[in-house]
């Protein structure tokens, strides 16, 4: 090609041209931006939300001139004159988009609500092509958008039958909410995409932040004059180091081991730590390079792994940390050297995770600004009472100077308890009397934020020869990286849980958590509670292997009842549903061993199959340690109900359930409340969303304060305790034997909190203290649950498929069950990416692309089997499923492992490369991989 | 806009003919934007350094025709165009791994010239292609060359393509159209998955049932995905029956896995076998 004429420079200088949910827009912006960043920052519609800004995650999936695309990896010039549907325009634009958001609804497919958007306009393009699709269209559909809450099956099924009716509550009769498919009450906005979450709201003229971050594992670092870094950098306001904290430069979620620093002082101790913040006008900051930071590192050797660590020369992570043991955990009872001597047979194991990254969709992200005295943040999170203890203190205010407003969060599952950009935002519009706003990019969030800790297990187990535990030895290190996080709780959870849900007579369990220069292992659904399970339900599983038995019948032969002390002593009492789980499980366990025994008869290839069953038991808020919930109802002078509850929703549904049990305790309709969200300002301490404590916690402070309020109502309708109260527009009706009472509500004075009348309750669960052998009580309500797994290897490659999973829970009173379920599914995919193929390595792969969580077609259906052996003290008998519902999976799956191949991997996830090295070995005669 | 982001608009440029990108690119330069499912990923929290040129807008590289000789597929003819086309069953590999490119998004954008000039050692497009017998046509302002694709890429993310050249098309010899094709990729997760390893293979197969041609592509196992030369010749004329069984491991010589987060090299190798083994049971129907 030989042409030679000059080219008309067509450059983006122009304002550019494009139609948005059937609108025409002219938007001025760079035509590099990204088309997502174009929707979100520049024309308000953050309903489309950004996960990764690699093609990574899918969220913000929009429809560019009718095909699904990433609107992360469209230049905004290239969308001059296209056509974009957002989630926004669904309703409008496509009679099949608006059909999904109705199904998922009623389905219960949007849990947190950050892939929702994705998952909705990705589903509405495979629709308006192919009305009718199989199972395998919809995957292929929505393969390219990550969850990480809800196990994809409900999302599956609400595009596949998406336009049938099928039977979901919307408003139930008051009294009678509990128990029922209530639609969540947060449900509108996610499918809408209105729902506000951390990065979903800019105050004007907003500074950013970029935080400067420890580039090695290790390092001494020497900053220069930052005032000459400022004024080189136009629109840089300035840049805070540890000198900038006014308070105390230390934080922590467990205030006795708080050792976190808002900015390392001279030394940073893992790659990701913050060094420096630089605040400025968004547009600079965005431009900056932190490559021409004025810093210079000094790389220092750092410990790595749990035995360096623990060597006598090994420096000291923390100074005042000897061996750097973090903290020890230990439960003993009965005497277990001399019963493992004494038992018919013995087996041992020993066993090992890594880290695993949380993956929500959602980036942490957030605002804050200084209103006079005060300082206000706006960002996700799972505990906005903790942050504000640890905001005022690093602020060096009081608490009360603190308010916290909890955005709807996209998934959290742990990582989010800790603070992230909250002390950032904090410091920097105190300082400079802005608002300011921050959001993490996907590495940054990866880097930065806690993990699940690595495990390195080994136990002892024995039995009679019937089968009857006897005892167990179980000795755990884990690595919980360079600060304490929820460190501590780990080590303490796991001795009282390492038993499983069996009588085991004879036990020890000891725990050390051991600072290591790794990003901080923090708290992640289940506190270390799933990798003890995947050794210990393993070893059961050897165990019945040894004495000849079947190993779902050793499990119900050796399972806890109401009766049997637990190894802390505890004896329940009422509510041990174990026995009632895997009993249930005996018809699918027996179908599927006759099954797999056939199939693998017939097989001439390379595929074998193989089934699992797993228990698992978990306690329900704090471990021996206080933590209440107050819950606050008022009435209003319209005879709607206010309902202040602080239990943060991430996606599991406490909006929903901590409604629907204050209803029924009062005994109005779902539709007279009106909810208020966590905001420190307006609603009392509901604690931390974790441990599996909102549905039992708050949940019964909800119950209190709601039967509460009917006695005010009623004594000041002078009315009996069987009276009915009819909640009605306008006003409140009192039926009591015939006569009808109605309170003028509206000439009534209001209260303190504004309210005609106000009830407020607290709940705390009652425990004991462990005594130095940890007995005592630990929790006052467990749930239990198992799970069966049907799966198929690859003996060639060493891949695994999983067909089926089969999941019981006791779940004492099923509050929602379709929410439950959803908990299940959920947790059913985040084990079985943690068996399967989750492993985070510092340093390599901090990307949704290295770093692998399921995607829709590696799970496959789930059939959850609830329970309802009610706990004596839940709201309405009601138990925790958040994190149980994790625990059994994985070992499940593994024990799958074995029963299809003969071989277990002393290492998890079992990657394929991992499964056919122990296939290898295992032909070569190693009976272990 | 800003003062601060006005600055940007001079590093953008979108040509509407091949000759005004030609041109672009044989003066002032920049960095080639099509699908972008490279590009942005690539950049991280930065924005980028220099000018770009945005070529997503030349229709004469989109498409795919053919004459008596090729099969010309257009440079910027996404995958989702592949899977869509009408194309002999020489294509059913490459069609296979269009469908395993990333998702569905990644498909409706990236392109097949992006796909090779970013050349990853995991680029899924590539070893169907190789296995093809693909060359590629790159077009510059003072000519236009056309070269194999195994002498295109050279590298891990390095090929011959100059910085004035664009790539505007691959072409396919005709005469593998009636030859069986298969691709499978293996990797630890369903969707959205860079592989561990991936095989692509063509067999063509003469009167009498035997081998005529056989071709076979190994890619995420080398700085670049490779053939397996000798196998090749090895196995012309061999009987279709226990054909995969005359693959052993001393055929994978010219593969050089590392160890990475995905798997180890070891396994890259004894995966490897397995695949190429299948994907010629696939081609000859013994699967």
């Amino acid at each position: 090609m030989a042409t030679t004429h000059e080219v008309p420079v067509r450059i983006g200088t122009d304002p550019i041209p494009f139609s948005v949910n059937g609108r025409r827009v002219t938007v001025s912006c760079s035509p590099l931006q990204r088309l997502s960043r174009v929707l979100r920052e520049d024309l308000g519609l953050t309903g489309t939300k950004v996960g990764c800004d690699a093609g990574d995650c899918g969220a913000c999936t929009v429809l560019l001139n009718g095909e699904p695309v990433c609107a992360c990896l469209v230049a905004a010039g290239q969308a001059e004159g296209g056509e974009i549907t957002t989630v926004e325009g669904l309703s409008q634009n496509s009679p099949a988009g608006a059909r999904l958001q109705q199904s998922f609804l009623s389905h219960g497919a949007a849990q947190c609500g950050a892939c929702t958007p994705g998952m909705l306009v990705a589903a509405t393009a495979l629709l308006e092509r192919n009305p009718t699709p199989s199972d395998t269209d919809v995957m292929d559909a929505i393969g390219g958008v990550l969850c990480r809450c809800t196990g994809y099956r409900k999302i599956i099924a609400a595009i596949l039958e998406a336009g049938t009716a099928i039977s979901a509550e919307t408003s139930p009769q008051a009294g009678a909410a509990v128990g029922k498919r209530l639609v969540r009450l947060d449900g509108k906005q996610k499918v809408e995409g209105t729902e506000i979450f951390g990065a979903d709201e800019t105050p004007a003229g907003a500074l950013a932040v970029r935080v400067v971050r420890c580039p090695y594992h290790r390092a001494r670092f020497h900053i220069a004059d930052l005032s000459v870094f400022v004024r080189e950098h136009p629109g840089i306001h300035s840049v805070l180091t540890a000198t900038d904290v006014p308070g105390r430069n230390c934080y922590g979620v467990i205030p006795p081991f708080a050792d976190q620093s808002v900015f390392a002082e001279q030394e940073a101790r893992f790659r990701g730590e913050a060094v420096a913040a630089v605040v400025g006008d968004a547009e600079a900051v965005e431009m900056l390079n932190l490559a021409d930071f004025p810093i210079t590192w000094e790389e220092l050797p750092p410990l790595v792994d749990i035995d360096t660590a623990l060597s006598p020369e090994a420096t000291r992570v923390h100074a005042n940390r000897p061996g750097n043991v973090l903290v020890r955990g230990r439960v003993v009872r009965g005497d277990v050297e001399k019963a493992l001597a004494e038992a018919d047979v013995t087996v041992e194991g020993e066993y090992e995770t890594g880290f695993v990254e949380h993956a929500y969709i959602e980036p942490e992200a957030g605002f804050a600004r200084r209103v006079g005295e005060q300082i206000e943040i706006q960002a996700c999170t799972q505990s906005p009472y903790m942050d504000r203890s640890d905001i005022a203190a690093i602020l060096g205010i009081a608490p009360e100077r603190v308010r916290i407003i909890p955005t709807a969060v996209g998934g959290g599952f742990g990582a989010k308890l800790d603070l992230s950009v909250q002390p950032f935002l904090a410091l920097a519009a105190w300082h400079l009397g802005k608002p300011v706003r921050m959001v993490y990019s996907r590495a940054e969030s990866i880097i930065s934020t806690t993990k699940r800790h690595p495990a390195r297990m080994r136990l002892r187990g024995g039995c009679t020869r019937e089968g009857k535990l006897l005892a167990l030895d179980f000795a755990a290190d884990f690595n919980t990286g360079a600060y304490s996080s929820w460190g501590p709780t780990v080590a303490a959870r796991v001795p009282v849980h390492a038993s499983g849900p069996y009588r085991v007579p004879h036990y020890r369990a000891l725990t050390r958590a051991v600072h290591t220069h790794l990003v901080p292992a923090g708290a992640f659904r289940g506190f270390g509670v799933p990798q003890a399970a995947i050794a210990q339900e393993q070893l059961y599983d050897d165990l019945a292997d040894a004495v000849g038995m079947d190993r779902l019948e050793f499990r119900i032969l050796n399972a806890l009842d109401d009766n049997t002390p637990t190894v802390t002593g505890q004896v329940l009492g009422e509510g041990v549903g174990i026995r009632a789980c895997l009993e249930a499980l005996r018809p699918r366990w027996q179908t599927a061993r006759k099954q797999v025994a056939e199939f693998n008869s017939a097989a001439a290839g390379p595929l074998r199959r193989g089934v699992g069953v797993a228990g698992m038991w978990y306690g329900c808020g704090n471990t021996s340690l206080p933590n209440p919930s107050t819950v606050r109802v008022g009435l209003k002078r319209d005879g709607r109900i206010a309902l202040h509850q602080g239990a943060v929703d991430i996606g599991q549904g406490s909006n929903t359930i901590v409604t629907q049990i204050c209803a029924d305790a009062l005994g109005a309709p779902i539709d007279r409340f009106d909810l208020l969200s966590g905001d420190t300002a307006i609603t009392p301490d509901c604690g931390k969303t974790s441990a599996s404590r909102q549905t039992f916690v708050t949940g019964k402070a909800a119950h209190m304060a709601g039967a509460q309020l009917r006695r005010k109502i009623l004594e000041m309708a002078h009315a009996c305790s069987c009276a009915t109260i009819v909640f009605a527009n306008g006003g409140v009706t009192v039926e009591d034997n015939g006569r009808s009472h109605k309170l003028s509500l509206g000439d009534m004075p209001l209260d303190e909190h504004g309210y005609v009348i106000t009830s407020e309750a607290t709940f705390d669960p009652p425990t004991s203290p462990l005594d130095e052998n940890g007995q005592g009580i630990p929790y006052a309500v467990f749930g239990f649950g198992a799970h069966v797994a049907e799966i198929e290897v690859d003996t060639e490659l060493g891949t695994i498929r999983v067909l089926k999973i089969t999941a019981a829970h006791d779940v004492g009173r099923a509050i929602n069950p379709t929410l439950i379920e959803g908990q299940i599914e959920g947790g059913v995919a985040q084990g079985l990416g943690m068996a399967l193929m989750e492993e985070f390595f510092p340093g390599k792969g901090e990307n949704l692309h290295d770093y692998l969580i399921p995607s829709a077609g590696d799970i496959p259906p789930v059939e959850s089997i609830l329970i309802e052996d009610p706990s004596p003290i839940g709201p309405f008998g009601a138990k925790g499923i958040g994190e149980q519902a994790v625990i059994p999976t994985a070992p499940a799956i593994l024990n799958a492992l074995h029963d299809a191949i003969g071989v277990r991997l002393r290492k998890t996830p079992a990657t394929p490369d991992r499964v056919r090295a122990a296939i290898l070995a295992a032909r070569k005669g190693g009976a272990h991989g | 806009m800003s003062n601060l982001t006005r600055g940007l608009d001079r590093l953008y440029i979108r040509p509407k003919t091949l000759d005004e990108a030609a041109v672009l690119l044989a003066g002032e330069g920049g960095q080639v934007l099509s699908g972008g499912t490279d590009f942005y990923p690539a950049l991280g929290d930065q924005l980028p350094r220099g000018r770009v040129v945005d070529i997503s807008g030349l229709r004469e590289l989109r498409g795919i025709s053919a004459d008596a000789a090729h099969t010309r597929i257009g440079g910027l003819t996404t995958w989702s165009e592949i899977i869509g086309a009408p194309l002999p069953r020489g294509f059913d590999g490459l069609k296979s791994a269009a469908r395993e490119v990333g998702s569905v998004q990644i498909q409706n954008r990236g392109t097949v010239a992006g796909n090779l000039c970013n050349a990853s050692p995991a680029a899924d497009g590539v070893p169907p292609l190789l296995a093809l017998d693909a060359e590629v046509e790159l077009v510059s302002r003072v000519g236009k060359r056309r070269l194999p694709l195994a002498d295109f890429i050279v590298g891990n993310r390095k090929t011959v393509r100059r910085n004035d050249e664009l790539l505007t098309a691959v072409l396919v010899p005709r005469r593998l159209d009636d030859a069986a094709s298969a691709f499978l990729k293996l990797g630890a997760r369903r969707y959205l998955v860079i592989s561990i390893s991936m095989v692509a293979a063509v067999v063509q197969l003469d009167g009498s049932g035997r081998v005529a041609e056989v071709h076979v592509a190994v890619g995420s196992c080398s700085v670049t995905a490779r053939r397996l030369s000798k196998l090749e010749r090895d196995l012309i004329g061999a009987p279709v029956s226990g054909l995969a069984t005359r693959v052993t491991p001393e055929y994978l010589s010219p593969l050089s896995p590392i160890d990475d987060v995905r798997a180890t090299a070891r396994y890259r190798l004894d995966a490897s076998l397995t695949l190429v083994q299948r994907a010629l049971n696939y081609c000859v129907g013994n699967s």
